[in-house]
Protein backbone atom coordinates (compact mmCIF):
# COMPACT_ATOMS: atom_id res chain seq x y z
CA UNK A 1 0.00 0.00 0.00
CA UNK A 2 1.51 3.33 -1.01
CA UNK A 3 -0.30 5.64 1.34
CA UNK A 4 2.77 5.83 3.51
CA UNK A 5 4.10 9.36 2.96
CA UNK A 6 2.19 12.57 3.44
CA UNK A 7 -0.30 13.29 0.73
CA UNK A 8 -2.99 15.75 -0.24
CA UNK A 9 -6.38 15.26 1.32
CA UNK A 10 -8.42 14.63 -1.80
CA UNK A 11 -10.78 11.96 -3.03
CA UNK A 12 -9.24 9.31 -5.26
CA UNK A 13 -11.09 10.06 -8.45
CA UNK A 14 -9.91 10.11 -12.02
CA UNK A 15 -10.39 13.85 -12.25
CA UNK A 16 -8.24 14.43 -9.20
CA UNK A 17 -5.64 12.11 -10.67
CA UNK A 18 -5.44 14.26 -13.80
CA UNK A 19 -5.36 17.42 -11.71
CA UNK A 20 -2.61 16.10 -9.47
CA UNK A 21 -0.57 14.96 -12.44
CA UNK A 22 -0.85 18.49 -13.83
CA UNK A 23 0.25 19.93 -10.53
CA UNK A 24 3.20 17.56 -10.36
CA UNK A 25 4.26 18.65 -13.79
CA UNK A 26 3.92 22.28 -12.75
CA UNK A 27 5.98 21.66 -9.64
CA UNK A 28 8.73 20.01 -11.66
CA UNK A 29 8.83 22.89 -14.13
CA UNK A 30 8.90 25.36 -11.28
CA UNK A 31 11.67 23.43 -9.61
CA UNK A 32 13.88 23.48 -12.68
CA UNK A 33 13.19 27.18 -13.25
CA UNK A 34 14.03 28.04 -9.65
CA UNK A 35 17.17 25.93 -9.83
CA UNK A 36 18.21 27.88 -12.92
CA UNK A 37 17.50 31.16 -11.16
CA UNK A 38 19.53 30.06 -8.19
CA UNK A 39 22.46 29.17 -10.43
CA UNK A 40 22.32 32.52 -12.20
CA UNK A 41 22.19 34.39 -8.89
CA UNK A 42 25.01 32.36 -7.43
CA UNK A 43 27.22 33.15 -10.41
CA UNK A 44 26.50 36.83 -9.92
CA UNK A 45 27.02 36.49 -6.19
CA UNK A 46 30.45 34.97 -6.62
CA UNK A 47 31.50 37.82 -8.89
CA UNK A 48 30.32 40.38 -6.38
CA UNK A 49 31.96 38.52 -3.53
CA UNK A 50 35.36 38.77 -5.16
CA UNK A 51 34.80 42.45 -5.95
CA UNK A 52 33.64 43.32 -2.42
CA UNK A 53 36.76 41.80 -0.96
CA UNK A 54 38.98 43.74 -3.34
CA UNK A 55 37.10 47.02 -2.96
CA UNK A 56 37.27 46.85 0.83
CA UNK A 57 41.01 46.62 0.73
CA UNK A 58 41.22 49.41 -1.83
CA UNK A 59 39.06 51.58 0.39
CA UNK A 60 41.51 51.15 3.24
CA UNK A 61 44.30 52.58 1.10
CA UNK A 62 42.22 55.41 -0.34
CA UNK A 63 41.07 56.63 3.04
CA UNK A 64 44.57 56.48 4.40
CA UNK A 65 45.61 58.80 1.61
CA UNK A 66 42.70 61.07 2.34
CA UNK A 67 43.43 61.36 6.04
CA UNK A 68 47.02 62.11 5.18
CA UNK A 69 45.93 65.06 3.09
CA UNK A 70 43.70 66.21 5.91
CA UNK A 71 46.73 66.13 8.16
CA UNK A 72 48.44 68.42 5.69
CA UNK A 73 45.52 70.80 5.96
CA UNK A 74 45.63 70.76 9.73
CA UNK A 75 49.31 71.56 9.54
CA UNK A 76 48.85 74.58 7.29
CA UNK A 77 45.43 75.89 8.16
CA UNK A 78 45.06 74.76 11.72
CA UNK A 79 42.09 72.82 12.99
CA UNK A 80 39.26 73.45 10.59
CA UNK A 81 36.98 70.77 12.02
CA UNK A 82 34.77 73.14 13.93
CA UNK A 83 34.41 75.58 11.05
CA UNK A 84 33.53 72.80 8.66
CA UNK A 85 31.00 71.25 10.98
CA UNK A 86 29.28 74.52 11.62
CA UNK A 87 29.05 75.59 8.01
CA UNK A 88 27.25 72.42 6.91
CA UNK A 89 23.88 73.30 5.43
CA UNK A 90 22.85 71.03 2.63
CA UNK A 91 24.49 67.99 1.14
CA UNK A 92 26.26 68.77 -2.11
CA UNK A 93 27.43 65.21 -2.55
CA UNK A 94 24.44 62.94 -2.76
CA UNK A 95 23.84 59.48 -4.11
CA UNK A 96 21.36 58.33 -6.67
CA UNK A 97 20.12 54.77 -6.86
CA UNK A 98 19.98 53.04 -10.20
CA UNK A 99 18.38 49.68 -10.48
CA UNK A 100 19.73 46.63 -12.17
CA UNK A 101 17.83 43.45 -12.80
CA UNK A 102 19.46 40.06 -12.28
CA UNK A 103 16.97 37.28 -13.06
CA UNK A 104 14.09 39.05 -11.42
CA UNK A 105 16.03 40.48 -8.50
CA UNK A 106 16.33 44.24 -8.37
CA UNK A 107 19.81 45.24 -7.34
CA UNK A 108 20.33 48.89 -6.53
CA UNK A 109 23.53 50.52 -7.68
CA UNK A 110 24.46 53.82 -6.09
CA UNK A 111 25.97 56.59 -8.04
CA UNK A 112 27.61 59.56 -6.42
CA UNK A 113 26.36 62.92 -7.62
CA UNK A 114 28.39 66.03 -6.93
CA UNK A 115 26.24 69.07 -6.93
CA UNK A 116 28.26 71.83 -8.59
CA UNK A 117 26.50 74.92 -7.29
CA UNK A 118 26.44 73.96 -3.64
CA UNK A 119 30.02 74.88 -2.76
CA UNK A 120 29.87 75.33 0.96
CA UNK A 121 33.35 75.74 2.25
CA UNK A 122 34.51 78.56 0.06
CA UNK A 123 35.58 80.69 2.93
CA UNK A 124 37.25 77.96 4.88
CA UNK A 125 40.97 78.46 4.92
CA UNK A 126 40.66 81.90 3.43
CA UNK A 127 43.55 83.21 5.45
CA UNK A 128 45.92 80.31 4.90
CA UNK A 129 45.98 76.80 3.56
CA UNK A 130 43.20 77.27 1.04
CA UNK A 131 45.05 75.33 -1.60
CA UNK A 132 45.60 72.40 0.69
CA UNK A 133 41.96 72.46 1.60
CA UNK A 134 40.96 72.31 -2.04
CA UNK A 135 43.32 69.40 -2.59
CA UNK A 136 42.07 67.62 0.49
CA UNK A 137 38.52 68.14 -0.66
CA UNK A 138 39.22 66.59 -4.02
CA UNK A 139 40.90 63.65 -2.35
CA UNK A 140 37.93 63.16 -0.09
CA UNK A 141 35.49 63.45 -2.97
CA UNK A 142 37.38 60.67 -4.70
CA UNK A 143 37.42 58.64 -1.51
CA UNK A 144 33.69 59.05 -1.12
CA UNK A 145 33.31 57.91 -4.72
CA UNK A 146 35.12 54.71 -3.81
CA UNK A 147 32.95 54.35 -0.75
CA UNK A 148 29.77 54.78 -2.77
CA UNK A 149 30.92 52.13 -5.22
CA UNK A 150 31.73 49.81 -2.37
CA UNK A 151 28.37 50.52 -0.77
CA UNK A 152 26.50 49.51 -3.90
CA UNK A 153 28.55 46.32 -4.13
CA UNK A 154 27.82 45.61 -0.52
CA UNK A 155 24.12 46.30 -0.89
CA UNK A 156 24.01 44.00 -3.88
CA UNK A 157 25.84 41.44 -1.80
CA UNK A 158 23.36 41.69 1.06
CA UNK A 159 20.30 41.56 -1.19
CA UNK A 160 21.64 38.70 -3.28
CA UNK A 161 22.55 36.77 -0.17
CA UNK A 162 19.02 37.09 1.09
CA UNK A 163 17.42 36.26 -2.25
CA UNK A 164 19.65 33.25 -2.80
CA UNK A 165 18.72 31.95 0.59
CA UNK A 166 15.01 32.38 -0.14
CA UNK A 167 15.40 30.73 -3.53
CA UNK A 168 17.29 27.84 -1.99
CA UNK A 169 14.56 27.38 0.54
CA UNK A 170 11.96 27.27 -2.19
CA UNK A 171 13.96 24.89 -4.36
CA UNK A 172 14.46 22.54 -1.45
CA UNK A 173 10.84 22.83 -0.36
CA UNK A 174 9.63 21.87 -3.81
CA UNK A 175 12.15 19.09 -4.15
CA UNK A 176 11.69 17.51 -0.77
CA UNK A 177 8.14 18.37 0.25
CA UNK A 178 5.89 19.33 -2.63
CA UNK A 179 7.02 16.81 -5.26
CA UNK A 180 7.08 13.78 -2.92
CA UNK A 181 3.66 14.71 -1.63
CA UNK A 182 2.21 14.96 -5.12
CA UNK A 183 3.93 11.70 -6.02
CA UNK A 184 2.37 10.05 -3.00
CA UNK A 185 -1.01 11.46 -3.91
CA UNK A 186 -0.76 10.07 -7.43
CA UNK A 187 0.30 6.69 -6.13
CA UNK A 188 -2.50 6.74 -3.61
CA UNK A 189 -5.11 7.62 -6.24
CA UNK A 190 -3.77 4.98 -8.59
CA UNK A 191 -3.83 2.28 -5.96
CA UNK A 192 -7.32 3.27 -4.84
CA UNK A 193 -8.55 3.23 -8.43
CA UNK A 194 -6.98 -0.19 -8.98
CA UNK A 195 -8.60 -1.40 -5.82
CA UNK A 196 -11.95 -0.11 -7.03
CA UNK A 197 -11.44 -1.83 -10.37
CA UNK A 198 -10.73 -5.10 -8.68
CA UNK A 199 -13.75 -4.71 -6.44
CA UNK A 200 -15.93 -3.91 -9.40
CA UNK A 201 -14.63 -6.92 -11.30
CA UNK A 202 -15.21 -9.17 -8.33
CA UNK A 203 -18.70 -7.79 -7.88
CA UNK A 204 -19.56 -8.48 -11.51
CA UNK A 205 -18.20 -12.00 -11.22
CA UNK A 206 -20.26 -12.52 -8.12
CA UNK A 207 -23.42 -11.20 -9.79
CA UNK A 208 -22.79 -13.42 -12.77
CA UNK A 209 -22.33 -16.42 -10.51
CA UNK A 210 -25.56 -15.70 -8.67
CA UNK A 211 -27.50 -15.28 -11.87
CA UNK A 212 -26.15 -18.52 -13.20
CA UNK A 213 -27.02 -20.32 -10.00
CA UNK A 214 -30.53 -18.92 -10.03
CA UNK A 215 -30.99 -19.90 -13.69
CA UNK A 216 -29.79 -23.44 -12.98
CA UNK A 217 -32.12 -23.74 -10.09
CA UNK A 218 -35.18 -22.57 -12.04
CA UNK A 219 -34.23 -24.94 -14.88
CA UNK A 220 -33.90 -27.92 -12.65
CA UNK A 221 -37.10 -27.02 -10.76
CA UNK A 222 -38.97 -26.76 -14.02
CA UNK A 223 -37.51 -29.99 -15.30
CA UNK A 224 -38.51 -31.71 -12.09
CA UNK A 225 -42.03 -30.27 -12.26
CA UNK A 226 -42.31 -31.30 -15.92
CA UNK A 227 -41.19 -34.85 -15.33
CA UNK A 228 -43.53 -35.12 -12.37
CA UNK A 229 -46.34 -33.84 -14.52
CA UNK A 230 -45.50 -36.24 -17.39
CA UNK A 231 -45.33 -39.15 -15.02
CA UNK A 232 -48.76 -38.34 -13.68
CA UNK A 233 -50.07 -38.54 -17.23
CA UNK A 234 -49.96 -34.93 -18.32
CA UNK A 235 -48.57 -33.52 -21.47
CA UNK A 236 -46.05 -30.76 -21.44
CA UNK A 237 -46.49 -28.13 -24.05
CA UNK A 238 -43.61 -25.99 -24.98
CA UNK A 239 -43.35 -23.01 -27.26
CA UNK A 240 -41.27 -24.52 -30.02
CA UNK A 241 -41.61 -21.61 -32.41
CA UNK A 242 -42.32 -22.07 -36.09
CA UNK A 243 -41.49 -25.55 -37.30
CA UNK A 244 -40.30 -26.54 -33.92
CA UNK A 245 -37.46 -25.31 -31.77
CA UNK A 246 -34.46 -26.22 -33.85
CA UNK A 247 -35.37 -24.38 -37.06
CA UNK A 248 -37.28 -21.58 -35.38
CA UNK A 249 -34.30 -20.24 -33.51
CA UNK A 250 -32.07 -20.41 -36.54
CA UNK A 251 -29.85 -17.54 -37.43
CA UNK A 252 -31.04 -15.56 -40.38
CA UNK A 253 -27.54 -14.53 -41.31
CA UNK A 254 -26.42 -18.13 -41.42
CA UNK A 255 -28.82 -19.01 -44.12
CA UNK A 256 -27.61 -18.88 -47.67
CA UNK A 257 -28.00 -16.04 -50.03
CA UNK A 258 -31.45 -14.79 -50.80
CA UNK A 259 -32.74 -15.29 -54.29
CA UNK A 260 -32.37 -12.27 -56.48
CA UNK A 261 -35.59 -10.43 -56.95
CA UNK A 262 -36.27 -9.53 -60.53
CA UNK A 263 -38.99 -7.04 -61.28
CA UNK B 1 14.62 44.25 3.19
CA UNK B 2 13.01 47.60 3.50
CA UNK B 3 9.93 48.37 1.51
CA UNK B 4 10.75 51.99 0.88
CA UNK B 5 11.94 53.03 -2.51
CA UNK B 6 15.74 53.12 -2.61
CA UNK B 7 15.46 56.11 -4.95
CA UNK B 8 14.39 58.28 -2.02
CA UNK B 9 17.62 57.59 -0.26
CA UNK B 10 20.18 60.14 -1.26
CA UNK B 11 22.27 60.97 1.78
CA UNK B 12 25.45 59.56 3.15
CA UNK B 13 25.57 59.52 6.95
CA UNK B 14 28.70 59.15 9.01
CA UNK B 15 29.60 58.23 12.55
CA UNK B 16 33.26 58.85 13.12
CA UNK B 17 36.07 60.64 14.87
CA UNK B 18 36.62 64.31 14.23
CA UNK B 19 39.16 63.94 11.45
CA UNK B 20 37.17 61.43 9.42
CA UNK B 21 33.99 63.44 9.75
CA UNK B 22 35.73 66.70 8.85
CA UNK B 23 37.21 65.15 5.73
CA UNK B 24 33.94 63.66 4.62
CA UNK B 25 32.10 66.89 5.33
CA UNK B 26 34.66 68.70 3.18
CA UNK B 27 33.68 66.38 0.37
CA UNK B 28 30.18 67.72 0.80
CA UNK B 29 28.19 64.88 2.29
CA UNK B 30 26.99 66.88 5.29
CA UNK B 31 23.33 67.71 5.52
CA UNK B 32 21.45 69.54 8.23
CA UNK B 33 17.68 69.45 8.24
CA UNK B 34 15.40 72.14 9.43
CA UNK B 35 15.10 71.00 13.04
CA UNK B 36 18.92 70.88 13.21
CA UNK B 37 19.00 67.19 12.50
CA UNK B 38 22.49 66.33 11.34
CA UNK B 39 23.48 63.32 9.31
CA UNK B 40 26.83 62.98 11.06
CA UNK B 41 28.03 62.26 14.56
CA UNK B 42 31.43 63.07 15.90
CA UNK B 43 32.67 60.57 18.43
CA UNK B 44 35.61 61.10 20.74
CA UNK B 45 36.86 59.17 23.71
CA UNK B 46 34.36 60.92 25.96
CA UNK B 47 31.29 60.05 23.93
CA UNK B 48 29.29 57.38 25.68
CA UNK B 49 28.43 54.13 23.96
CA UNK B 50 24.72 54.74 24.42
CA UNK B 51 24.93 57.93 22.35
CA UNK B 52 26.73 56.06 19.57
CA UNK B 53 24.16 53.30 19.68
CA UNK B 54 21.34 55.82 19.61
CA UNK B 55 22.82 57.56 16.58
CA UNK B 56 23.37 54.22 14.87
CA UNK B 57 19.73 53.29 15.46
CA UNK B 58 18.59 56.69 14.29
CA UNK B 59 20.64 56.62 11.10
CA UNK B 60 19.69 53.07 10.19
CA UNK B 61 16.02 53.90 10.65
CA UNK B 62 16.01 57.14 8.69
CA UNK B 63 14.47 56.81 5.26
CA UNK B 64 16.65 59.31 3.42
CA UNK B 65 20.03 57.75 4.12
CA UNK B 66 21.50 55.45 1.50
CA UNK B 67 24.89 54.76 2.99
CA UNK B 68 26.03 54.82 6.60
CA UNK B 69 29.74 55.15 7.18
CA UNK B 70 31.15 54.26 10.56
CA UNK B 71 34.71 54.25 11.76
CA UNK B 72 35.88 50.78 12.46
CA UNK B 73 37.12 51.49 15.97
CA UNK B 74 33.72 53.01 16.77
CA UNK B 75 31.95 50.05 15.22
CA UNK B 76 34.00 47.91 17.60
CA UNK B 77 32.40 49.69 20.52
CA UNK B 78 28.89 48.83 19.37
CA UNK B 79 29.86 45.58 17.65
CA UNK B 80 26.75 43.60 18.71
CA UNK B 81 24.46 46.19 17.13
CA UNK B 82 26.60 46.33 14.00
CA UNK B 83 26.73 42.56 13.62
CA UNK B 84 23.01 42.35 14.15
CA UNK B 85 22.40 44.83 11.38
CA UNK B 86 21.69 42.84 8.21
CA UNK B 87 19.43 45.09 6.17
CA UNK B 88 20.34 46.19 2.68
CA UNK B 89 19.37 49.84 3.20
CA UNK B 90 21.14 51.83 4.30
CA UNK B 91 24.34 50.11 3.35
CA UNK B 92 26.65 49.98 6.33
CA UNK B 93 30.32 50.56 5.61
CA UNK B 94 33.08 50.31 8.13
CA UNK B 95 35.84 52.72 7.27
CA UNK B 96 39.30 53.08 8.74
CA UNK B 97 40.31 56.18 10.64
CA UNK B 98 43.62 57.93 10.88
CA UNK B 99 44.82 56.28 14.03
CA UNK B 100 43.20 52.94 13.38
CA UNK B 101 44.30 51.28 10.13
CA UNK B 102 41.82 49.05 8.41
CA UNK B 103 41.54 45.53 9.71
CA UNK B 104 39.53 43.33 7.31
CA UNK B 105 39.20 40.60 9.92
CA UNK B 106 36.91 42.76 12.07
CA UNK B 107 34.51 43.92 9.37
CA UNK B 108 31.12 42.27 9.82
CA UNK B 109 30.45 42.16 6.09
CA UNK B 110 33.90 40.88 5.23
CA UNK B 111 33.48 38.23 7.89
CA UNK B 112 30.42 37.02 6.03
CA UNK B 113 32.23 37.28 2.71
CA UNK B 114 35.07 35.17 3.99
CA UNK B 115 32.72 32.65 5.50
CA UNK B 116 30.86 32.30 2.21
CA UNK B 117 34.02 31.94 0.18
CA UNK B 118 35.04 29.08 2.40
CA UNK B 119 37.82 31.01 4.14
Amino acid sequence: MSGTGPREAIFPTRMNLTLTKGRLKGAQTGHSLLAKKRDALTTRFRQILAKVDEAKRLMGRVLQLASFSLAEVTYTAGDIGYQVQESVRKASYTVRAKQENVSGVVLPAFEGVKNKDGNDFNLTGLSRGGQQIQKCRDTYVKAVGTLVELASLQTAFTILDEVIRATNRRVNAIEHVVIPRLDNTIKYINSELDEMDREEFFRLKKVQGKKKRDADRTDSERAAANSEFTESGGEVHRDEGIKGGEAGGGDMLDQGKDEDVIF
Amino acid sequence: MTTTNPKDRTLIAVIGDEDSVTGLLLAGIGHVDNPQKKNFLIVDSKTSTSIIEGAFQDFTERKDIAILLINQHIAERIRPAVDRYQAAFPALLEIPSKEHPYDPAKDSVLKRVQKLRGD
